[in-house]
């Protein structure tokens, strides 16, 4: 026992009386870091509890929180910790569930389960079936979504602040000047698998961003694109700028800057010209026309 | 009923055909419940509590208590940060008892990673954790004194609580988010001054000036009138509704986390618990008053028996090396940069390891993943369980009674609502 947090004196015979006591409700047992924990049925909890309670001398609920797995297929788990002040020792219970699958409430067994639940419930979606009083505690009144959740959002969809031609408080979307700076320190040879960004443009596959690096090709797939007429792409042109006239954007959009003009009849040129196909084959027009740039109003031409 | 029911509007009774009982009784007037809003902008709230009460009369019906008005994300944000990077936000939990908060987090921390803490370090932790109580206790008793009525005691108090403050600012150069206490140990040692200064004061200013201020109040006929039997908290309630610290004590259960489950250097001290015999908030308020002369009694011996050697674990893939030798030691250089860049990692596992911080049970569930940042970090504040037993404690108690309850429940909403 080299470190100095609480000491809590190991109960010898907890594995057989919690074997005995839950029987098949009981799914596993371990020892960890000197806590007991156990893994219970999600549909006996409030049974279990109440055998802990009375057999084992669990008096008190200290605490329910809530943990998120998504690679799991019950993605959720409720982790119950309870104190024995009899005993002088802790017992954590963990059950777990989805979304959809609503946990046996505990409010019967211990009042304070309430507020716990409720708590569960506000910051992942837990839902448990029997407590009196199911609504968001910690969140804003008329919040929406799960903040805990690991695919929710460090920084969350929406903003509020006092507005003073409003005279109240509005909601917005989240505008940042700076996105969070999350580094990730992980060591690239000990097994981390990101994706840079760029990746998903190197492959070609398409794939958006943030799927995982793109599965190679094997050789059968890479000899049939070989031997597929290829559809014949432009071969990539330096762009080069002259004159103000050329403004990389292509064909058209260079003849409609060429055009001087003085009030806003420009833009008037541009929709037009947008608006016929594009016929001229001798022009390197790119494959795909991009859309005009919308001119600007003032003076630079 | 047989037939529906239908409304007329030609201004007859709306409800005709419901058997509605309007006859009054004789003599009295008829008086439906009312529901009134205390809160969250109230001075006895003690922060940002909003209650929704409902009222018969003057009687207290029912309690709603509104709370999450504070909620900023702790638990969210310490998963988006290193280990070290996180312990700053528990200053900012209860930030009357920032030292209390840490204490649990950085013993999770050594938990996961079975770090040995050299000797001078626990005595450290020890006595800062204990002059933490007595700041805490002191801007609860001196509030809770003013809820119910009684100003100079409060102006008294708040003096030993600034001394506590120079104290940590001395320690740490932070009054109140210190950030002192450091997964491996402290932050740095004291200067010997400052130990001397910390007996001197525990010794004499302490006991006088706390005992003439309490002195006002515990045998002050209003003070009584306003606390003794007021929200009675049975040992069996007190346990189903997760009650900790001196909630549990005053109801007459002598449980206590430094002594039952030691942690650091408590194993070695000696001090009694107070515990209460009614249950009510006079018993609460005397559990915290006697509990300041037990701290001043354990910050007495960390002072007598306060070892010399390191302040922190010597293990330097997790605790830092000190400037000195980062001047001379590639090695140290190396260790420094990439603790205060990367972070140390934590193998993976989950512990729950709770305190006894001022207001109770604090305990700090951690996940970890084996990377450098928490997975998972569930903190169990306090002040969630005894506010909720609020509706159950103040039922059939008077309006006023509302102040003393919530003063002796010792709320922090910072911590609450996380």
């Amino acid at each position: 026992m080299a470190h100095a947090a609480p000491l809590i004196a190991p109960r010898a015979t907890l594995a057989a009386e919690l074997k005995q006591l839950l029987g098949t409700d009981l799914l596993a047992h371990d020892f960890a870091a000197d806590e007991d924990s156990i893994t219970v049925d999600r549909t006996a909890i409030a049974g279990v509890m109440i055998a802990l309670r009375d057999n084992l001398e669990y008096q008190q609920l200290m605490e329910i929180a809530g943990v998120d797995y998504p690679d799991r297929a019950e993605r959720f788990e409720v982790v119950y910790h309870l104190l024995s002040v009899t005993r002088n020792h802790r017992l954590r219970v963990r059950v777990s569930t989805d979304e959809s699958t609503p946990v046996p409430s505990i409010v019967p067994v211990w009042p304070v389960a309430g507020w716990l639940e409720r708590e569960v419930f506000d910051m992942y979606g837990v839902l448990f079936a029997g407590n009196p009083d199911l609504r968001r505690i910690l969140t804003d009144y008329g919040f929406q979504g799960h903040p805990q959740r690991k695919d929710f959002p460090l920084t969350g969809y929406i903003e509020l602040r006092y507005s003073e031609e409003d005279k109240r408080v509005v909601y917005e979307p989240v505008k940042l000047a700076q996105d969070f700076r999350n580094f990730d320190f992980l060591s690239p040879w000990e097994g981390a698998d990101y994706v840079l960004p760029g990746d998903e443009k190197a492959g070609g596959t398409g794939e958006a961003p943030g799927k995982g690096a793109p599965t190679p090709m094997t050789a059968k797939e890479v000899k049939a694109s070989d031997d597929k007429p290829k559809k014949a792409s432009p071969p990539p042109t330096p762009k080069t700028t002259d004159s103000p006239a050329q403004t990389g954007a292509g064909a058209k959009v260079n003849k409609a800057a060429s055009k001087t003009s003085r009030d806003g009849a420009k833009s008037k040129v541009a929709t037009k010209e947008a608006k016929t196909p594009a016929t001229s084959k001798a022009e390197k027009a790119p494959a795909k026309p991009r859309a005009p740039r919308k001119p600007k109003t003032g003076g630079d031409a | 009923m047989t037939d529906t029911p239908t409304i007329r509007h030609h201004g007859g009774d709306m409800f005709e055909g419901y058997p509605v009982d309007t006859a009054n009784t004789a003599g009295d007037q008829a008086v439906t419940n009312y529901t009134i809003n205390f809160g969250p902008q109230h001075p006895a709230a003690h922060g940002v509590l909003r209650l929704v009460l409902e009222l018969d009369g003057e009687i207290i019906e029912r309690v709603d208590p509104h709370v999450g008005l504070l909620h900023r994300g702790t638990e969210k944000l310490i998963e988006y940060k290193t280990y070290l990077q996180a312990l700053p936000y528990f200053d900012r939990l209860d930030y009357c008892s920032p030292l209390g908060m840490e204490h649990s987090y950085v013993l999770a921390i050594e938990k996961l990673l079975d770090l040995e803490v050299p000797a001078r370090a626990q005595y450290l932790r020890t006595m800062f954790a204990e002059l933490t109580r007595i700041c805490n206790h002191m801007l609860n008793i001196g509030s809770h004194v003013m809820d119910v009525g009684a100003m100079t005691p409060n102006l008294w108090v708040f003096e030993l609580r600034e001394d506590c403050l120079n104290f940590f600012e001395r320690a740490s150069g932070a009054r109140m988010h210190s950030a002192y206490f450091r997964p491996g140990g402290v932050h740095q040692d004291v200067p010997e001054k400052l130990l001397v200064d910390i007996g001197e004061w525990v010794e004499t200013r302490l006991p006088k000036l706390f005992g003439d201020a309490m002195s006002l109040v515990i045998d002050n006929r209003i003070f009584k009138q306003r606390n003794v039997d007021i929200a009675t908290v049975s040992k069996e309630d007190a346990l189903a509704w997760g009650f900790s610290g001196p909630m549990i004590r005053g109801s007459g259960i002598a449980w206590d986390l430094r002594k039952s489950q030691p942690y650091d250097a408590y194993a070695k001290m000696e001090f009694d618990i107070p515990v209460g015999t009614r249950g009510d908030c006079y018993d609460r308020f005397m559990v915290r008053v006697e509990e300041v002369y037990q701290s001043a009694k354990i910050i007495k011996q960390c002072l007598r028996d306060m070892p010399t050697g390191p302040i922190a674990s010597l293990d330097r893939k997790v605790v830092p090396p000190k400037r000195g030798e980062m001047k001379q030691s590639m090695e140290s250089l190396i260790h420094h940069f990439k603790l205060y860049t990367e972070g140390f990692h934590v193998p993976a596992g989950e512990v729950y390891v709770a305190t006894e911080s001022p207001k109770g049970e604090f305990g700090v569930y951690l996940v970890s993943d084996g990377t450098n940042k928490p997975y998972r970090c569930k903190i169990r504040p306090t002040a969630f369980s005894h506010l909720q037993a609020m509706d159950m404690m103040s039922k059939g108690h008077m309006l006023a009674d509302t102040t003393a309850i919530i003063g002796a429940i010792d709320v922090v909403f910072g911590e609450c609502d996380r």
